[in-house]
């Protein structure tokens, strides 16, 4: 899932100035996240109300990042998008560029901070799982992946920073190579750490585009 | 023989060694390194020249390291993975043995969110074992990291890298040595030690190992200079063990910089009684005019 976070409403309010604004939500990834469901579309609709700026309609993409379905969603919005000069999207960064690229005559404003590829944990509780390398070690630490969860991606770690076992740079987690060491100690594997890891391959994440 | 550095020969006739770490100006005046390696000469076999150490801008190693060797002293280049990918750290590296650096200190570095730019974008390209290796090769097979044939002179150097016995966690920390030397390290220089006890442990067990016979080993030691840095290192660096004892004994007396010295004498004197330990690293936060005194009073000899 893609982790996004709410810009604060003055800096959302500062972008759209007193402009009419269509809004746009994601029923996926941003709905879990509480940053651009339903519910937090309409919350923003009725502040930016409060404060005079005109919202022509609001809509919630299934998703946000699927070109076609925007297009086709977005056809029974066709004149109160008409109507607005600024598109605030609500949704991750893919789901602002998927609308910026179907209305190029209108300005498009980012309503979130897209954050991580992550896991939900707990109910509101994400952590970042995945930082799309483009080719997959996991199977090397256990499940446990030290390129996104170690601050210094450290393929052949831990680095010394850990402090009772939790990460030096983000003391509100564990070590990820503490975990790694637990995990392949419980799997009877911990002899594998011995190897020397090679520098990644970086050029696997250099893909652009993929089609099947 | 042929040795690629002063301190490779030292540690090769068996001689226990001293080194001793500059850190570089925040700014482009070469007469702080100077007069900080004045203060030094004759106290130490080589020194570290740090590379933005703390995530700090500072002057970098590699020019710290020539104007030492301007002076006809001997550097021991720093390199961290923080701010360079594997071109960078590959091109310095050639650039640094082209100058004349023979000792090369391997490090993965302080993440950049504890220095003076925690905006910055860490690299990370490659850890510390990772550049270890990529030099080894480069000196050893004349290849870069890609395969790519090196069409020069191979970089000469003298590989080294950190060892931590008071890392979390303790029971791979050997063995994480272990793969530091297969990586291609040939000395060691430790994190300070404060806790003797457990820093015999650990000793005890690389020589378990056997891996004292591999390596050299140099033991960090770092005076306190005050009750605040005593306090900063008990409580708030990772990977430092000041225990109970010693940080009451430097409390509750009147000099603690005088107290903080002594334990470092003390602490030396230890260490070279210690199987497997082959020299002094000597890491004086601001306070590198203590390093004379401290070497003269604890009886280690330099070749000068």
């Amino acid at each position: 899932m893609i982790i996004t976070k709410q810009k604060n409403f003055p800096k959302i309010l500062s972008c759209i100035g007193s402009k009419p604004v269509f809004l746009i939500g994601c029923n996926q990834c941003a709905t879990i996240c509480h940053t651009g469901g339903k519910d937090e579309v309409l919350a923003v609709k009725q502040a930016l109300e409060t404060k005079q700026v005109p919202v022509t309609g609001w809509a919630i993409l299934d998703p946000a990042c699927h070109l076609l379905n925007d297009k086709r969603m977005l056809k029974d919005h066709a004149e109160a998008l008409h109507n607005a000069e600024k598109i605030l999207v609500l949704a991750c960064g893919n789901g602002v560029q998927a609308i910026a690229e179907i209305n190029p005559e209108k300005e498009v404003i980012a309503g979130t901070d897209t954050l991580f590829l992550g896991e939900i944990s707990h109910l509101n509780e994400f952590h970042k799982r995945c930082v799309l390398c483009g080719e997959c070690l996991l199977d090397l630490f256990g499940g446990l992946c030290p390129v996104s969860q170690c601050p210094k991606s450290m393929l052949n770690g831990p680095c010394g920073g850990a402090f009772q076992g939790n990460c030096e740079v983000s003391p509100q987690i564990q070590c990820v190579w503490v975990r790694i060491i637990e995990e392949l100690k419980k799997r009877g594997t911990l002899q594998a750490l011995s190897i020397i890891q090679q520098p990644k391959d970086w050029s696997k994440s250099g893909e652009m585009n993929r089609r099947i | 023989m042929d040795y690629r550095s002063n301190l490779e020969k030292c540690l090769a006739e068996g001689r226990f060694v001293v080194t001793a770490e500059i850190g570089p100006p925040k700014g482009s005046d070469a007469l702080k390194i100077r007069d900080k390696a004045l203060l030094l000469e004759g106290y130490a076999d080589a020194f570290n020249i740090t590379d933005n150490q703390t995530a700090v801008v500072r002057m970098s190693s590699l020019a710290g390291s020539v104007i030492l060797l301007q002076m006809e002293l001997e550097p021991i280049m720093q390199m961290t993975c923080r701010d360079r990918n594997r071109i960078g750290l590959q091109s310095d590296l050639l650039g640094a043995t082209a100058l004349g650096v023979r000792n090369v200190l391997c490090l993965t570095g302080d993440h950049q969110s504890f220095g003076n730019h925690p905006a910055a974008k860490g690299v990370f390209d490659l850890d510390s074992i990772q550049l270890l290796q990529v030099i080894k090769n480069m000196r050893d097979a004349g290849i870069f990291q890609s395969g790519d044939p090196l069409r020069a002179a191979r970089p000469c150097v003298f590989l080294g890298a950190a060892a931590n016995p008071y890392a979390d966690p303790y029971e791979i920390q050997v063995e994480r040595l272990g793969k530091k030397i297969d990586a291609g390290a040939e000395f060691i220089q430790t994190q300070s030690v404060y806790n003797i006890e457990k820093f015999s442990r650990w000793i005890d067990e690389v020589r378990s190992h056997g891996l004292d016979k591999k390596v050299h080993i140099l033991a960090g030691v770092t005076p306190l200079k005050s009750v605040k840095m005593a306090e900063r290192m008990k409580f708030h660096v990772p990977g430092t063990d000041v225990p109970d004892t010693m940080y009451e004994r430097i409390k509750h007396v009147s000099d603690p910089a005088k107290e903080g010295y002594q334990i470092a004498l003390d602490t030396i004197q230890e260490l070279k009684q210690l199987q497997g330990i082959h020299g002094i690293h000597i890491t004086a936060l601001f306070w590198e005019e203590i390093i004379p005194a401290l070497v003269k009073e604890s009886g280690l000899q330099i070749r000068t």
